[in-house]
């Protein structure tokens, strides 16, 4: 497909075919979304937000899209299981677009709705009304891309004061004979003092060339708190536009940890939008890097109000011929007094060809604040890897354990016990260029 | 204490901007407009030859195809291209005496401090001085010569050195480089010429003073900066202009080449007219400056002071082409009332073992904006690249703003690129300290903000850094509330 011009019309020509078997909550979200996109289109390269990801030519590919709701062809609760030892979560499965309703009752507490966004919005429109929608709508062009064909995705709404103690685990599957655009929505919502922590884990399956677009609204209420792990391990082939939108009431946290280990081409965007007083955000993000892979970290923290605290830490380590980008802006806006902002952008290139392109920005209207932001790009402390060497540690391991040191800060900010034990060593592993697959499942096993 | 300070500020505010006189010269201003006729106009009047006639009309018809830039963090109203004058000449009334400079206009540059007869001059600083679009006198230049030091206006090198400004001139700033200097080398008038033999130590500062004076004009100075191998000088820049009404234009382009193991520093203290308090008036500041280190081993410094101006767009530049070049860029720039900035500077390295260093300091008052936007960009080749840039904010008052914005392209493994930046405002603290030890808060705001800026005001040639220092102080004046 050239440009928006044929997904335009795809759309024309199969809307009643998309909109059937959707809940009118999202078909009301579609007519507007569609609306704004036909006018806007994708963003072009010539937009400074995508300046160093073009996706115009990623959106012109010919990918089939699963707009007739065919059942997905495995049923990944059979063979596939995620075995990172000690890791007690709470399983949900995504196969494609396609959210796969589960068998046995659930054990989340009472008032904890976890499921098919569809059948949610359909059932109890009144409680998803003020949510859905209301914050991609102000999105760019792939977020009304999103809206206008997604029919489907994963819900999870936590009541007020309720606690949920097992962390949840997404696995998002991709599992295709053909080249697949699969468009993934979540929705998460706590209400005032709930309590979550996600993990979502991205997995691929065959070596084809497949899109997601995935589209995250997260709203947390007074004194809420979310911690979300996000890990991408996929494939060279897989193309992965994400777009999160939180927004954050007072005295809430927001605690989001972003790991790409291998992928093709990601374009991840965060939008923070803190509106009550005292909420905090903490960002880490980490981008392991070889061959052509590109990586770009987009973050925008909008400081709303006054007395809130946001932190960033994003770390790059780029090998071959590489791309990494992060582009992080905090805005503070007039009435945001008595804001603490520091961000902070490490970056380590490994060979000639990587590139690495960075572009922390503050924009600030409030005069009391305390902002500042970091950013470097470097090699490995020759006098360590000599120190080292002295020591009769082999240069290639005295490389690794730097490398893996530089990589631990941001994983060691993982709360996960299971999860972080495991990712010190898929990393190592990375490092070593042992891994292909990230060996936590059957599936890839 | 808040209101201490505002009864404090709003008495020195009204002080006016110094330098705001308007002369009385006779002056011969051109039809307002711009078209190919005003171009050939320009070029006659300045006895042009042929090819420089022709430069300026590919660069016009190349800037009737591009639209005005909205990139940066500006809020410009339109300009309307066709209400300027582009050519103003306060000397051509007086054609018959052989053009000896009108007692107004020596009058008007000893106002400004910059006295034209050398036995009363600055010591030891050789002066152009421009007077809306012509060079009015230029100071030592008998001195110079015997080092075969070459300083002169722009019109006078094209006449008398056409072969070294052909070679020259556009090589660093194309005339396809932006909409402003597209304009520029369509319209440009005179700048200074400056050329430095290969081996000669320039003994004396050089320096050009720019006034705009006449009304409804725009002043497009173009200055030519070339330094040979082995070669030295001390570059400085100063303008002033008039307090009006009207938004003046201003659109210069700046290009400096840097030959091997030559350095150049180039100062200036920027003090157009920034405008009332209420943000009418003032001077549009686009300028294009950029200079090139061709040679290995070559250094080129930029600092400047920035305080005038309704609106700034101005990103001085390095391009690290020889190897082992290095280039700096230190900037002070203020903003106050309704004034608007979007400065900083590209660190362009292509040369091996280039280093770059770039310390902007930010101050925003009254309900200015004041944005630092930066590129430091290691290409493919560029080996161990060294960058350090730090960039800090100060914040006075509450309706101003202060952004950050820099860019960084790294294509070489072996760069170590470091940037920092912080935002912060003064603190109550400090202030208490001061007044405390019988420091009034007017005092105590003017000792702190030069404090915070002392790092780059010491790299001014002396005379510069005390009128830089005066300078901060004043146009602080009603900041913090």
């Amino acid at each position: 497909m050239s440009n928006e011009q044929e997904y335009i019309e795809l759309f024309d020509q199969n809307r009643s075919l998309i909109e059937e078997p959707c809940a009118p909550l999202l078909n009301k979200a579609r007519a507007k979304a569609y609306t704004s996109f036909k006018a806007i289109g994708f963003p072009t390269k010539d937009e400074e937000e995508y300046r160093y990801t073009d996706i115009l030519p990623i959106l012109a590919e010919n990918y089939g899209m699963n707009l007739g709701r065919v059942d997905a062809a495995i049923n990944p609760r059979e063979i596939f299981s995620c075995d990172v030892p000690n890791l007690h979560t709470h399983q949900e499965y995504i196969v494609n677009d396609t959210y796969l309703a589960r068998t046995e009752e659930s054990k989340l507490p009472e008032g904890v709705i976890l499921g098919s966004l569809n059948s949610v919005a359909a059932k109890r429109p009144e409680l998803l009304a003020p949510y859905y929608n209301a914050l991609a709508q102000n999105g760019d062009g792939v977020a009304q891309f999103n809206t206008t064909f997604v029919q489907d995705g994963l819900l999870l709404y936590i009541p007020r004061n309720t606690q949920v103690d097992t962390t949840i685990q997404l696995m998002n599957v991709l599992r295709t004979n053909v080249e697949l655009l699969s468009n993934r929505r979540l929705l998460i919502v706590l209400e005032e003092g709930a309590q979550a922590s996600m993990l979502v884990c991205d997995h691929t399956v065959e070596k084809i060339k497949s899109l997601s677009v995935q589209v995250v609204e997260i709203f947390i209420g007074r004194g809420a708190r979310l911690d979300l792990y996000e890990l991408e391990e996929t494939q060279n082939e897989n193309i992965r536009l994400s777009q999160l939108f939180v927004r954050q009431e007072a005295d809430s946290r927001f605690n989001h940890t972003n790991v790409t280990l291998t992928n093709g081409v990601t374009r991840n965007s965060v939008n923070v939008s803190l509106v009550g007083e005292g909420a905090e955000v903490n960002m880490n993000g980490l981008a392991i890097s070889d061959k052509k892979q590109h990586i770009e970290n987009n973050t925008v923290v909008d400081h709303v109000v006054g007395r809130c605290n946001s932190n960033e830490l994003y770390k790059y380590i780029l090998d071959d011929e590489s791309k990494g980008v992060f582009v992080g802006k905090m805005l503070i806006r007039k009435d945001a007094q008595h804001t603490a902002s520091q961000q902070t952008n490490r970056n380590l290139c490994l060979a000639k060809s990587a590139r690495m392109y960075a572009q922390p920005q503050l924009e600030i209207y409030a005069d009391d604040v305390k902002c500042g932001h970091g950013s470097t790009v470097g090699q490995l402390d020759e006098n360590a890897l000599f120190y080292m060497r002295q020591r009769g540690i082999p240069a290639d391991e005295a490389c690794h354990l730097l490398m893996f040191a530089f990589a631990g800060e941001v994983i060691d900010a993982i709360k996960l016990d299971a999860l972080r034990e495991r990712l010190h060593i898929l990393v190592e592993k990375r490092f070593r260029g042992e891994l292909n697959r990230c060996q936590g499942c059957s599936l890839c096993k | 204490m808040k209101k201490s300070n505002n009864n404090i500020f709003k008495k020195i505010a009204d002080k006016a901007y110094k330098y705001g006189f308007i002369s009385n010269v006779n002056t011969e201003i051109i039809e307002k407009g711009l078209n190919e006729d005003v171009i050939r106009l320009i070029s006659s009047k300045k006895n042009e030859p042929e090819w420089l006639l022709e430069f300026r009309l590919q660069a016009y018809r190349y800037w009737l195809t591009l639209e005005m830039p909205d990139w940066a963090h500006l809020n410009i109203p339109p300009i309307d291209y066709q209400a300027i004058s582009y050519y103003a000449d306060p000397l051509k009334k007086k054609k018959n005496e052989n053009k000896e400079i009108d007692p107004e206009l020596m009058k008007t540059f000893d106002k400004l401090g910059i006295p034209l007869e050398e036995r009363l001059a600055l010591s030891n600083t050789a002066v152009d001085a421009v007077f809306d679009s012509v060079s009015v006198k230029t100071t030592f230049k008998e001195e110079l010569r015997e080092k075969g030091i070459i300083f002169c206006s722009m019109g006078e090198a094209v006449q008398e050195y056409p072969d070294l400004v052909q070679k020259y001139l556009g090589s660093v700033v194309n005339y396809r480089d932006n909409f402003f200097a597209a304009l520029n080398s369509a319209v440009f008038s005179d700048g200074s010429f400056v050329y430095i033999p290969k081996g000669v130590r320039c003994p004396m500062e050089l320096s050009t003073y720019f006034r705009i004076n006449a009304a409804q004009t725009g002043q497009f100075e173009r200055t030519l900066i070339v330094a040979d191998d082995d070669s030295y000088v001390s570059y400085l820049e100063g303008c002033t202009a008039p307090m009006r009404d009207e938004n003046q234009l201003h659109a210069a382009i700046v290009e400096i080449v840097v030959c091997n193991n030559a350095e150049v520093k180039y100062s200036t203290v920027q003090n157009w007219y920034p405008g009332d308090a209420q943000g009418k008036g003032g001077i549009y500041n686009f300028v294009t400056k950029r200079g090139e280190c061709r040679g290995t081993n070559s250094k080129l410094s930029w600092t400047q002071v920035e305080t005038g101006s309704a609106i700034t767009w101005k990103y001085p530049s390095c391009v690290l082409r020889g190897d082992n070049s290095q280039g700096e860029f230190y900037s002070v720039a203020l903003t106050n009332n309704f004034q608007q900035a979007d400065t900083g500077t590209k660190m362009i390295h292509l040369g091996k073992n280039c280093r770059s260093t770039i310390i902007s300091k930010g101050i925003s008052a009254g309900q200015s904006q004041n944005s630092y936007r930066g590129l430091v960009r290691v290409a493919k080749n560029a080996d161990n690249a060294r960058n350090y840039s730090q960039c800090d904010s100060l914040l006075l008052g509450s309706k101003c703003g202060a952004h950050t914005f820099p860019y960084m392209d790294i294509h070489n493994e072996s760069a170590i690129i470091e940037h920092e930046a912080t935002t912060s405002k003064i603190s109550e603290e400090q202030l208490f300290y001061c007044n405390q030890r019988g420091i009034d808060t007017e005092e105590a705001i003017g000792l702190i903000v030069n404090g915070y800026a002392k790092e780059v005001l010491n790299k001014l040639p002396m005379e510069f850094a005390i009128e830089a220092q005066k300078l901060l102080s004043v146009s602080l004046e009603g900041s913090v509330g």
